[in-house]
């Protein structure tokens, strides 16, 4: 294998590009901001691709391109950084995300230029430290870390409800990372390392993993976010602006459920499997009731929050299905609401860079205006409601026959999501989209432009993609899944007699 | 009691700030119309010269050495924490020159009261003997005393320094007995020979020393519930002694609480570490919500500190080797982080005004983003949030604690640092989420923007790899405590 240190390049590349951004200085240099930006986030994307191409789907547990070193030896803590085939696609979407956002925010960010994009690419490399992590506090640092640049992004170019939002939000999930800390340093004080690895194979009394596991819950648990603990979701997704919402959306939600399968499910087997009823019925709560509060919304960007913790309640429920087809199919389904969501929140941008409004009785009618757009509206639209051939069908699909070989009761409210998901999803492009045009603004929109185009054309390409041919995305699962769960079972501990 | 010269080797740095402070003291006296620049220069360079020679008589391996028939000690804790007071204290004495000489009271005495409490603190930081200890704390506080009231003509600094005075030389008063009581329970002073003979010893009379004991220490560091001057002394002082006050003096505390509880009594660790207990939840409980309410920043960051002094503490109640290495860690990643908070707050105050509301930090980021950019950095690094070293100084005392088997202190802990990261943060939003309401420039002194700059930038980088430091506070608790076992 190649000693080129890629996950280090992709974590750094972008923090100094974004330090180099940051260095342009004021408004007046914009545009240099502008290019520095997209070139950094460009090269950022090129150094993940050799991650899939040399990635080894052979091996089944060892993490690939593995780096390791000391970092602070006072607490055994090292920079130790690799990547499997649960972390492998995440880190690719993160880095070509971070592109769009860069070239979505083009035209429509014209103040702090620089700032905006420094954050975007900073919490691009922090993110990427998340998932290749291997050590639990540079996971941590990480995962704090990036709080910082998305309170900024939501505080300094939101909404008028901005600093309400970006409060709760940083607030809410500080609250759970910090119980996160606790679980960790316990985890270090019982044996003696911060290797995830060294975790999964440490076996725990019942009672410490109760605890562990309700820390780990709160702290996953707001950031995927489950019921009821989602409120900030809907806050922070309306006053954001839409790059900070398409992260949002993309990838932080995706951190939590991440934090599931890497530290929940291998380090305290036998609390999830306690506490699965729990977990599952969050999910499905979360699935079926925040499908119908999904329907009564008016404000589109509100819509698709809703939508998307109603789809991550998916996830959190293929989890803790505890098989094959739950887990890969949860993953799936997160790239998958990588990709869409990210472009439904790019669509209502593109509306609301044009209209400044993102309530759905401002509009009607826009395919008479925008034709191109209600084509890439059409097909986003289709695959948030879990259309075949899209990428939100296959994940959807996956999850619910795992839960099938579980119970049927599980099986049925999940698959309400398929038709909720429709509901309120094709509803809302109805009422924007069709009809009559509304009013002379709706009139007067000109179709998308080609930057615009071309981001849109992108996600279009990864979603059909994905849909059609998700074999790459399940092949490099497939062997770390199984892993995972012959490792789980195995560690269980024996039932009390 | 016979004397040997090599005993001086030992306190070659305290012998040379004093000979130094004469030297201001002369100038002050005689060469009053250069007095001011001089004695600003000799001050710094007092600072200098007495690093390089701690930092040269410095040796990691050694054990501790006793000198002056054991009342003094010479070890790598001692070195580390004295470099780290002089440090804050040329930090704090270039942050604060152009803020005193704007309103008029720059004065040499200024310099040669700052040189006093040095002097004071280095030796309560090499104390080894109860006396010692105690004259150090006087020297260290009475010169506090007139520096909180050096502004003499505003009242609010003279009623600071009164109050400050006046609790003060109680918790003295407080401290003194305790120490009268230490010793007629063990019949001695010096603290090695009490360490030994508390087994033996009256544990009643004992008992009603350490009382006084610890509530003195907290009083000198400022924690609930004898926390009441900080916030009034803290506002009250101009905020160029505030500067002093926050930083400096609290490793001088820090390393009395060290050596006096876990150096001298370990064996009633059992007592102070419940009474410590009290204290640190007091401390972080009332520290972060009091700050909450606080319009004003240098309240806001008084209250602040009482809850950082409460984490410190929970390392030093932890109780081993590790506990009081991370509470080491702390109160220095706490003085780098309170100099810089300070620093900001001289650095937007200038001739005729104070920047002394939260609100004067509005949209600092469009009138200044590198400074803006620098306090993010403070705050967030004061809220424990990671890159930056508060994180990890709260990390360390937090597994310090767990390790030591009360969870609950730290889940306790882990809620109030989130009450604490919303009074961070409301800073942040003024500062990035604001318009400015204050338009005019920042012009501060050029040593005092590169010298907030490298402070900013330190917290940042001590974030990034705090690995070094944490290793010498470790080795430095080692070493000190290996002496105190062999006696």
């Amino acid at each position: 294998m190649t000693h080129i240190p890629y996950l280090s390049l992709a974590i750094w590349i972008p923090i100094l590009g974004g330090l180099l951004v940051l260095a342009t200085g004021p408004d007046t240099n914009a545009r240099m901001a502008r290019v520095v930006a997209l070139l950094t986030a460009v090269l950022g994307f090129a150094v993940t691709i050799p991650l899939y191409i040399h990635f080894d789907t052979s091996l089944a547990m060892q993490p690939r391109f593995e780096e390791m070193r000391p970092w602070i030896e006072h607490f055994n803590i090292n920079y130790h950084l690799g990547i499997d085939g649960i972390s492998l696609w995440f880190v690719l979407l993160n880095s070509l995300m971070t592109i769009i956002v860069v070239i979505a925010g083009w035209e429509s960010i014209q103040s702090r230029v620089a700032q905006y994009m420094a954050a975007f690419l900073i919490m691009s490399g922090l993110m990427n430290g998340i998932f290749s992590a291997l050590d639990g506090v540079l996971f941590y640092v990480f995962f704090e870390a990036s709080l910082i640049p998305l309170y900024l992004i939501i505080g300094v170019w939101g909404g008028p409800n901005r600093v309400y939002a970006a409060l709760k939000f940083f607030l809410f999930t500080l609250a759970g990372s910090l119980l996160l800390l606790l679980a960790l340093i316990t985890l270090y004080n019982t044996t003696g390392s911060f290797e995830i690895f060294e975790w999964h194979k440490a076996p725990l009394a019942i009672g410490v993993q109760t605890w562990i596991f309700f820390a780990f819950l709160v702290a996953f648990g707001v950031k995927v976010p489950m019921w009821p603990v989602h409120t900030w979701l809907p806050d922070a997704h309306v006053e954001a602006p839409t790059g900070g919402s398409v992260i949002l959306a993309a990838i932080a939600l995706k951190l939590g459920a991440y934090g599931f399968v890497r530290f929940a499910l291998p380090i305290v087997p036998d609390a999830c499997s306690k506490f699965t009823w729990l977990v599952v019925g969050l999910s499905l709560i979360a699935v079926v009731y925040i499908g119908f509060v999904a329907l009564a919304q008016t404000d589109m960007k509100k819509l698709v929050a809703y939508s998307s913790v109603s789809h991550m309640g998916f996830v959190t429920l293929g989890f803790f299905l505890h098989n094959q087809l739950g887990i890969e199919g949860a993953l799936i389904q997160m790239i998958s609401h990588g990709f869409v969501s990210g472009a439904m929140f790019l669509c209502i941008g593109v509306l609301y860079d044009r209209v400044h409004s993102r309530q759905i009785a401002d509009y009607g009618g826009v395919v008479n205006t925008m034709p191109k757009f209600a084509a890439f509206f059409m097909l986003f639209a289709m695959a948030n409601a879990g259309l075949p051939a899209t990428s939100g069908f296959v994940g959807e699909f996956i999850v619910i026959l795992g839960a099938m070989k579980v119970s049927f009761l599980i099986t049925f409210l999940a698959a309400t999501s398929l038709i909720l998901g429709a509901a309120y999803t094709l509803w809302m492009y109805k009422r924007v989209v069709f009809g009559e045009v509304a009013n002379e603004k709706v009139a007067g929109l000109t179709d998308i432009n080609r930057r615009e185009f071309f981001f849109l054309a992108v996600l279009a390409l990864c979603v059909l993609a994905m849909g059609l041919y998700p074999f790459p995305f399940t092949e490099v699962m497939h062997s770390s899944v199984n892993h995972l769960l012959e490792h789980v079972n195995g560690k269980m501990l024996p039932p009390p007699l | 009691m016979n004397f040997d010269v090599s005993n001086l080797y030992a306190a070659t740095a305290e012998i040379f700030v004093a000979i130094m402070i004469l030297m201001v003291m002369l100038v002050t006296a005689f060469a009053r119309d250069i007095a001011r620049g001089l004695a600003y220069s000799l001050a710094q360079l007092t600072l200098i010269i007495a690093a390089f020679i701690t930092f040269f008589t410095l040796d990691a391996e050694a054990k501790s050495e006793f000198a002056f028939n054991n009342m003094f000690v010479h070890d790598l804790a001692g070195s580390i924490l004295k470099l780290m007071v002089y440090l804050s204290m040329m930090v704090a004495l270039i942050y604060g020159r152009g803020y005193l000489a704007d309103r008029k009271i720059e004065r040499p005495e200024y310099y040669l009261l700052a040189l006093l409490t040095t002097l004071g603190m280095m030796v309560m930081i090499t104390a080894n003997h109860l006396l010692v200890l105690y004259v150090g704390l006087e020297m260290m506080s009475l010169s506090l005393y007139a520096l909180v009231a050096f502004d003499r003509d505003a009242v609010r600094s003279t009623e600071a320094g009164m109050k400050y005075f006046v609790l003060g030389a109680l918790a003295s008063g407080l401290l003194l007995y305790g120490m009268s009581m230490i010793y007629g329970a063990t019949g001695s002073l010096e603290l090695s020979v009490v360490k030994q003979a508390v087994p033996g010893a009256d544990s009643a009379v004992l008992l009603f020393g350490l009382v006084f004991l610890v509530a003195g220490v907290s009083f000198k560091l400022g924690v609930a519930p004898f926390h009441m001057w900080v916030p009034d002394v803290y506002q009250g002082s101009p905020t160029a002694v505030t500067l002093i006050l926050s930083s400096a003096p609290k490793l001088a505390a820090f390393a009395m609480a060290m050596r006096l509880l876990g150096g001298a009594l370990p064996d009633l660790a059992e007592h102070w570490q419940t009474m410590l207990m009290l204290v640190v939840v007091a401390s972080i409980v009332l520290g972060n919500f009091a700050a909450l309410a606080q319009r004003n920043i240098k309240r806001m960051l008084a209250y602040s500190g009482i809850s950082h002094m409460g984490f410190m503490l929970m390392g030093l109640l932890s109780g081993d080797g590790m506990g009081y290495s991370s509470a080491m860690f702390y109160a220095i990643a706490y003085a780098l982080m309170t100099l810089a908070a300070f620093g900001m707050v001289v650095l937007l105050s200038r001739e005729g005004f104070e920047a002394e509301n939260i609100e004067d930090f509005k949209g600092l980021n469009r009138r200044n983003s590198w400074f803006a950019l620098l306090m993010l950095f403070v705050m967030f690094s004061m809220a424990g949030i990671p890159f930056f070293v508060g994180f990890f100084a709260k990390f360390s005392v937090l597994q310090a604690v767990i390790q030591a088997g009360h969870l609950w202190i730290a889940v306790l802990a882990v809620l109030m640092s989130l009450i604490g990261a919303f009074y961070y943060l409301r800073v942040v939003k003024f500062m990035y989420f604001d318009e400015p309401a204050d338009s005019a420039p920042l012009n501060a002194s050029g040593e005092l923007l590169v010298m907030l700059s490298i402070n900013g930038v330190a917290i940042a980088l001590l974030g990034l790899m705090p690995g070094t430091l944490m290793q010498w506070c470790e080795g430095a608790m080692k070493v000190t405590f290996a002496a105190a076992v062999g006696g």
